[in-house]
């Protein structure tokens, strides 16, 4: 006989699950108490959203899916947010929650909240079990339902007395799931392929735009190879970044909003735009119309919705994007010289390269960038969001997939430091930084305890410029400096550190980052760098919201 | 912009029809017409939903559609030949001495039923395709329509074809 608590952490271990990240509660004490003496690994965070964005930061670092487990009404709508988050990155993760019992089930129990209902537009499936009986096949199609396909995030709600009753129980062997609403379509069409290849070997000026779906399939290698084979310079998203080593000389940076000139400038003169696991969204596009205006475009997306939603495709191809690669790879029998537009491509990259003043005052440009000199390429950074997110993501050279965590579609601050402690359970070998704002710091601050008590080695570099920089940013430059809102008081935040029992110090001077960064990195256990920042830095080039992205303003700096 | 009639197949799971609908709503689509019941196959219902946009809405609503794990086949009919029912079920004054006699008439000529009478009324049901229950209701008006329930509209194709086996 086993209950239903027990059939879930069995079944949670059958799937490989080593590490939950979780919040007890009243409807959930019979799990917690089947946890009590399981090899299962529970994180205790200090907030249910900590637990979201673990289990988020931990699916992004390994590559597996990531668990988080709340109580029912509160602690299931705490993990709303982070649930969001990874919907919108097409995260795997399951998150498990408690409900009242079924005969509550309406009635406006105590702590009681539609949480399938809430989360129908944020999940890509979710459960609320009834039976016992059916918790093992359920708990076996979520596994399968968030990692396959388009990946996301899948919801379960148990209620106590699922949990609770016992039953005779023996897991199916491991025979696949069958879904029949759900197959999702893994090779690419062989014809349209053949297409793709055409319009490449037509082309003069090609560039592929690659997305955070090369990361999820881990078609890294592929696209690189793409690359090399073809001579097609590339140009990645703020979720694909690392997919190409930033020092690839084809490699063009990030597109888009904050991106580079070179790659904006490249994206407007392209005759074919080769977007691979990327949904030309809004902060990539600007204005719509206006983006690749010359190119033909071939778009290859394990997702057919996002085929055609906001561009038209010449060429779409269906497919996981490594399967679709590798395809198109055996099928390269011509190559063709892109000579005069590497040479164009090369001239852009030497002209505009990202700058900004380094002129011995402590910005925080510098932070990110010597970072990224002392861990060359190597270690995890996650980031919050806002101003201290772009500047990661334009001066830390990322050189591998899965070391840039960052929440990019919903745009979550408070997201960075909670998803560090899940990259470090996912790659507990590994340097994890949280490179943080002030403000995004203080949504999940609460989790200095968990990383003091479990000893997470998770390091925060706080870019602090008492300020939520980036809408501070927009006011300085569309709201005539009206700072409405926007400024923050000090904190010390070495103090709270010190406070939860985490080491900490601050630094105020340019001299002082890479002996305070050396210090983080040497130490142990977790570590909290205050940086006290140039406090009215902007993050430039910017493409003004509406704009084509040709239209940057910002970041030649003499 | 034109009306495309949906056929979709979708496992018979409690809360399927909400996931349906809640696409719709937050996706910005509008919903002219909606009807669900169970069909041919066990376990299975079809919903078939009526729906006013361009191809590219249209497209992209069938996209999200088939995005959802419930639902097992989307089916764009509109451009197969096809036969389409509602339902509707009218309450009209007729008084005995005048107008009923003119309501019954009017009933047959629709084929209508007549399905219950009061003391001053008559309840028809009819079914039939949109534009000739339009017609029905606009000529009974005149009398007064105390009451109108209208199903959504549902449709088949015509011949062997089936909608499962239809492009």
């Amino acid at each position: 006989m086993k209950t239903g608590a027990g059939i879930l952490i069995e079944g949670l271990q059958r799937e490989g699950v080593e590490t939950i990240f979780g919040y007890p509660g009243g409807v959930v004490l019979p799990i917690y108490d089947e946890l009590y003496e399981s090899s299962l690994r529970h994180i205790l965070v200090r907030h249910e959203q900590a637990a979201a964005h673990a289990a988020d930061g931990y699916a992004r670092a390994s590559g597996r899916v990531g668990v988080c487990l709340a109580t029912s009404g509160p602690g299931a709508c705490n993990l709303v947010t982070g649930i969001a988050t990874a919907y919108m990155d097409s995260v795997p993760i399951v998150a498990i929650t408690g409900q009242v019992p079924t005969s509550l089930l309406g009635n406006d129990a105590f702590q009681e909240s539609d949480i399938t209902g809430i989360t129908l537009p944020i999940t890509k499936h979710n459960y609320l079990v009834k039976r016992t009986e059916d918790l093992g096949h359920v708990l076996r199609e979520a596994f399968y339902i968030a990692g396959t396909g388009r990946k996301g995030p899948v919801l379960i709600d148990l209620p106590k007395d699922v949990s609770t009753k016992s039953i005779d129980y023996e897991f199916p062997e491991s025979e696949p799931v069958t879904l029949r609403g759900y197959q999702p379509t893994v090779r690419g069409h062989a014809r349209q392929i053949d297409k793709a290849l055409e319009l490449i070997l037509e082309a003069e000026r090609p560039l592929i735009y690659a997305g955070g779906g090369v990361i999820s399939s881990d078609a890294s290698a592929e696209l690189i190879s793409l690359v090399d084979t073809m001579g097609i310079p590339v140009t990645t998203t703020l979720m694909g970044l690392g997919a190409v080593p930033c020092d690839h000389p084809l490699n063009l940076g990030m597109l888009g909003m904050h991106g580079t000139r070179s790659a904006n400038y490249a994206v407007i003169e392209s005759d074919l735009l080769i977007a691979i696991g990327a949904r030309f969204d809004d902060r990539v596009t600007g204005k719509l119309d206006t983006f690749a205006p010359h190119a033909k475009v071939i778009h290859i997306d394990i997702d057919p919705a996002e085929i055609g939603k906001n561009k038209k495709v010449d060429v779409p191809i269906v497919g996981d994007t490594k399967s679709v690669l590798q395809d198109l790879l055996a099928k390269v029998r011509k190559k063709k010289e892109y000579d005069r537009w590497q040479a164009r491509i090369r001239g852009w990259k030497e002209k505009h390269p990202l700058t900004y003043r380094r002129d011995g005052v402590l910005r925080p440009q510098l932070v990110v960038e010597k970072l990224s000199e002392l861990l060359k390429g190597e270690g995890i950074i996650v980031s919050e969001v806002g101003q201290n997110q772009m500047w990661t993501a334009q001066y830390f050279c990322f050189r591998k997939p899965r070391t840039w965590i960052t929440s990019g579609g919903l745009g979550t601050m408070g997201y960075g430091f909670p998803a560090a402690m899940g990259a470090h359970f996912a790659c507990p070998d590994k340097v994890v930084f949280d490179i943080a704002g002030d403000g995004s710091f203080q949504m999940n601050i609460q989790e200095l305890s968990t990383v003091a008590c479990n000893n997470i080695p998770v390091k925060v570099a706080i870019l602090n410029n008492r300020f939520l920089g980036m809408v501070r940013q927009w006011q300085e430059l569309f709201h005539d400096r009206r700072y409405s809102f926007t400024e923050l008081p000090p904190v010390d935040f070495v103090k709270v550190a010190n406070a939860y029992g985490v080491e900490g110090i601050r630094v105020e001077s340019a001299d002082d980052v890479v002996p305070a960064l050396k210090a983080a990195i040497d130490t142990d256990g977790p570590f909290v760098l205050d940086f006290r920042v140039e406090r009215e830095e902007n993050v430039f080039p910017m493409v003004p919201a509406g704009a084509a992205i040709n239209e940057m303003i910002g970041g030649n700096v003499e | 912009m034109k009306a495309h009639t949906l056929s979709v197949l979708v496992e018979n799971k409690a809360g399927v029809l909400s996931r349906v609908t809640g696409l719709f709503s937050r996706r910005g689509f509008n919903i002219e017409s909606l009807a669900v019941g169970v069909c041919e196959e066990p376990g299975m219902s079809r919903i078939t939903i009526v729906c006013i946009g361009d191809d590219a809405q249209i497209e992209q609503v069938m996209k999200q559609l088939n995005k959802l794990i419930d639902v097992i086949k989307v089916s764009d009919i509109t451009e197969n030949e096809r036969v389409e029912r509602e339902l509707a079920l009218i309450k009209v004054s007729a008084d005995p001495g005048t107008s009923r006699a003119e309501v019954m008439q009017l009933a047959t000529i629709f084929r209508a039923q007549i399905i219950d009478v009061g003391a001053k009324t008559v309840t028809l049901s009819v079914a039939g395709d949109t534009e000739k229950i339009d017609a029905l209701e606009k000529l009974l008006r005149q009398y007064g329509v105390k009451e109108l329930v209208r199903t959504g509209k549902i449709a088949i194709l015509r011949g062997t074809k089936t909608v499962k086996s239809a492009k």
